[in-house]
């Protein structure tokens, strides 16, 4: 640990860079200004959380698969990853899990004992409905409407004043993580609407009958995906004398295109990823910079083709691990101080289905990373995968409270009180008691 | 009979209205053929809220205008960026008039009961376009919708094409109001002034061209000609009238062609306004008017290519009731040929997005929010690329970039407009009976209620009417 008092500030970065690469970025100067970073003390002030949710129900048994599990491979079929040391296999944790071949920078960080899984954690919704389920996850209610805010917002509010610690979502509005009595920056690269990259590819789907609609939107997708190319390669020339992260960040504008070019190029996808996490990394080390960040990918809802270790929801991986290893290197010293979360409302189904996917489920895998997280083995129990075991004979079952892992984070990492956990931020939850022992 | 009844119900709503609102559907189920008819009304179309000034004030507004611009220019000009130049401040107010004119009628459209009735009125709004191509005919564009075309939709058709024709907004844009017969007194005095005037044939042209006989009737260019002269005389009461005359109709006796004139092998030996009346009154009556305005009609409500039995009855309905309007909405929805069950119109980008309210129940407040997404699909606010007015083929609007854009619009829409809402129940209120097993799925598998809503605004059902 530093030294709790001194202000955070990157090395690489100075407010003049801040502030030019902000102009790039099309971030608002009012963004840059804001209160002296004074305003959250003590230990407090160097902590830094950020929340992503993938939507869509990340299918866990991929993102960290059990393949020393014995009904593994089975259940699995051709969906079902190799096990370690074998071609496209599972990167080694433990005995029995590993992470998916496509987060290269997850494992590398497992190994320094700075990203650990909970294989089975899902939050008290069992309706298996996208919108029900999310709406759970990012309530910290038990039912759906439970709250018209966000427990992040929440918890903002439990650790003091308003504007204490500040928050930002990325993305074009905020999602109901955030959302509540505590005033939240948003941002979205190149001040576009982020684009939902699923669209295009349902879309085409139920056009498949009607010729006319879907030469129209094929023609369409194209001319923009050679304009956005051309418009990231613009980026990419710029980047070439401008060295500083947040600067390199600058080519982050083209983002939105990186949604819609991950279908086709998914290495250029996760490069795409990478210059956000970068960029984030960036807006959040300013010496003003906020501490607290939500940030959401969707397309994990993966019903058929969902591939193994290629394939629809390994180029979503990939995106996701150049994300966090854009931010992590963002981040620079700052990351001894910063934890990560990334959850989904739920996991799919442990059988592969019909068309090589996979259907709605209830547990899955968080993943909880961070400078200073305590070493460990997985977070909470694994239920395994034995036919008994499977919740209503088909799902991982749930072994973890979500709202038990988001509160162990706010408890330990940034102190926030028990009480306050278990009232304001999520209610009803005296029961659900926090992780321990992961930061 | 019941699963009929409940896809002539969504059609309805759909096909002949702006798109459903929720609990529209259930409530034309009953009787869908009576929810569409009872529309029908002799006092005509609704009117936006709230109504604006007259296009005589507005025209009045609009001479104060150019004189003051024209006495700044003779002062030595205007300061270039200079936003407190008063101007450049009417300008825009005159600008900020004509945009609040199209909001209150999207605003209608958005929220009316009586979808048919505003779709009707639409169609004759589009079949006597007035284009925003001129400043001054953009002020009056809100004002020309609501004095001649909305209370006479369900009238006599001579009666719509006389408000019209004698509009100031129609007037001016077509030219007319300048208009001046060559033996006139008016171009006796101008000629002896050294002043050029003369026949200007732009209004008569398109009056027979695209409002009534259309252009394969087989009238020639002496016709056209013939009965510009007719015309010659319907003006506009300019600034130096008495104030009850400014920016109204007007007959210039002294600018009117004297004499007898032929036009397609009749006679009018009128004198005056009453020439011209007269040979407006015959087109409205002739046998190619009718097919004309029929073939357009079922090519706007139900096929790009409309079946020919759908077009044959509402001509012959045309011709039996004179152009009473009302019937001829009435024989509309009685075709069997306007139900088929295939939905063949592609909507335009202003039904499209009127549907897309209508569906999530809401009410654009800002014409920010709307003005720059028509334009960007093709549909410029109030400003149709030609007298003819827009096009409404599939060919036209379903085009690679417009799609790339309803996309964009639907996504950022959905955001904003789903509120906590299940997409699914949206998509049934929407679409009731027309929606199909594979966009009813691929809703309720969307990852977010946004997406869900996005997909609904997107389908082919929805985008097709």
């Amino acid at each position: 640990m530093s030294d709790p008092s001194s202000p955070v500030a990157s090395p690489a970065l100075s407010r003049r860079d801040a502030l030019r690469a902000a102009v790039g970025l099309g971030v608002t100067v009012e963004f840059l200004g804001g209160r002296a970073f004074a305003a959250a003390d003590g230990a407090l002030a160097s902590k830094k959380l950020v929340v992503i949710i993938c939507r869509g129900g990340m299918d866990g048994l991929s993102v960290s698969p059990p393949v020393g599990d014995p009904n593994y491979a089975a259940l699995r079929g051709a969906i079902a990853l190799p096990g370690f040391d074998q071609p496209g296999g599972a990167l080694a944790l433990d005995h029995t899990f590993g992470l998916h071949p496509a987060l290269t920078s997850v494992h590398a960080l497992a190994l320094k004992g700075q990203a650990r899984i909970a294989p089975a954690v899902a939050t008290p919704d069992r309706a298996r409905s996208h919108f029900e389920a999310q709406d759970v996850l990012e309530s910290g209610g038990t039912v759906v409407y439970g709250t018209s805010s966000g427990w992040l917002n929440r918890a903002l509010q439990a650790m003091g004043p308003a504007g204490r610690v500040q928050a930002i979502s990325i993305g074009a509005t905020a999602p109901l993580l955030l959302r509540g009595k505590v005033e939240a920056a948003s941002w979205a690269p190149g001040g576009a609407p982020e684009r939902d990259h699923r669209l295009p590819g349902i879309l085409q789907d139920l056009y498949a009958h009607d010729p006319v609609l879907s030469q129209a939107l094929a023609s369409g997708l194209s001319t923009e995906s050679m304009a956005r190319i051309a418009s990231a390669d613009a980026n990419h020339a710029l980047m070439a004398d401008a060295p500083s992260p947040a600067m390199a960040a600058g080519a982050a504008q083209a983002q939105p295109a990186a949604a819609a070019l991950a279908r086709f190029n998914p290495r250029q996808g996760a490069e795409q990823a990478r210059k956000l996490g970068a960029t984030l990394a960036g807006l959040m080390i300013q010496p003003d910079g906020k501490q607290v960040a939500g940030v959401s990918f969707d397309g994990f809802d993966t019903h058929a083709n969902q591939g193994a270790a290629q394939g629809q929801l390994a180029n979503r991986l990939a995106y996701l691990d150049g994300f966090l290893d854009g931010l992590v290197t963002g981040l620079g010293p700052a990351w001894k101080d910063t934890v990560v979360v990334a959850a989904t409302e739920f996991g799919r189904t442990a059988h592969v289905n019909g068309t090589a996917g996979t259907d709605h489920g209830t547990a899955s895998t968080a993943l909880v990373l961070g400078g200073g997280l305590k070493r460990g083995g997985i977070v909470g129990d694994w239920p395994t995968l034995q036919p008994a075991a499977l919740f209503e004979n088909r799902d991982t079952a749930p072994t973890l409270d979500m709202r038990g892992l988001f509160k162990g984070v706010l408890a330990d990492h940034l102190g926030v009180d028990r009480r306050a956990l278990d009232t304001l931020v999520f209610p009803d939850s005296a029961a659900v008691a926090p992780a321990a022992g992961i930061v | 009979m019941a699963i009929d009844r409940d896809l002539r119900a969504a059609i309805a709503v759909t096909r002949f209205g702006l798109g459903a609102r929720a609990g529209e559907i259930e409530a034309a189920r009953a009787d869908p053929e009576g929810w569409l008819t009872g529309q029908v009304r002799p006092g005509g179309a609704d009117q936006p809220q709230p109504g604006g000034p007259t296009a005589a004030q507005r025209f009045a507004e609009f001479r104060d205008y150019a004189q003051e611009r024209r006495e700044e220019k003779a002062e030595g000009g205007i300061q270039k960026g200079d936003k407190a130049d008063p101007v450049r401040m009417a300008a825009r107010l005159l600008r900020d008039d004509t945009g609040a004119d199209f909001l209150a009628r999207v605003q209608l459209a958005a929220t009316t009961d009586a979808g048919f009735r505003e779709r009707w009125a639409l169609f004759w709004c589009n079949h006597f376009t007035v284009s925003a191509t001129k400043l001054v005919t953009a002020t009056l564009i809100g004002p020309f919708e609501q004095e001649a075309i909305r209370p006479n939709v369900f009238g006599r058709f001579q009666d719509l094409l006389i408000a019209s024709s004698t509009h100031p907004a129609m007037l001016i844009y077509l030219d007319q109001a300048q208009s001046i017969g060559p033996d006139s007194l008016a171009a006796g005095r101008m000629a002896r002034g050294g002043k050029a005037g003369g026949l200007n044939e732009n209004l008569a042209r398109e009056i027979m061209e695209l409002h009534t006989v259309g252009v394969d009737a087989g009238y020639s260019q002496a016709d056209v000609t013939e009965f510009a002269r007719a015309m010659t005389g319907f003006s506009v009461g300019g600034p130096r009238m008495a104030p009850d005359q400014v920016g109204r109709f007007m007959f210039r006796e002294a600018a009117h062609q004297p004499g007898a004139r032929t036009i397609m092998g009749r006679r009018y030996g009128q004198d005056g306004q009453a020439q011209a009346l007269a040979v407006m009154k015959d087109l409205a009556a002739s046998p190619h008017t009718a097919h004309h305005l029929a073939t357009k009609l079922a090519a706007h409500f139900v096929a790009d290519d409309p079946p020919p039995a759908l077009v044959e009855r509402l001509k012959r309905n045309y011709l039996d009731t004179h152009g009473d309007l009302a019937a001829l909405a009435r024989t509309l929805v009685a075709a069997p040929e306007a139900w088929a069950p295939e939905a063949r119109k592609f909507k335009t980008p202003y039904e499209f997005m009127v549907s897309g309210w209508r569906a999530a129940g809401t009410t654009p407040q800002d014409l920010k929010g709307v003005a720059p997404i028509l334009n960007g699909m093709g549909q410029k606010v109030f400003s149709a690329p030609s007298p003819k007015g827009w096009p409404d083929e599939t060919a036209i609007w379903c085009a690679p970039d417009a799609i790339i854009k309803r996309m964009a619009w639907s996504e950022g829409f959905a955001a904003g407009a789903v509120a906590g809402r299940d997409p699914s129940q949206l998509a049934r209120d929407a679409l009731g009976a027309r929606l199909t097993p594979l966009v009813a799925q691929a809703v309720a598998r969307a990852e977010t209620r946004p997406e869900g809503l996005a997909i609904l605004l997107m389908s082919p059902e929805f985008q097709r009417r």
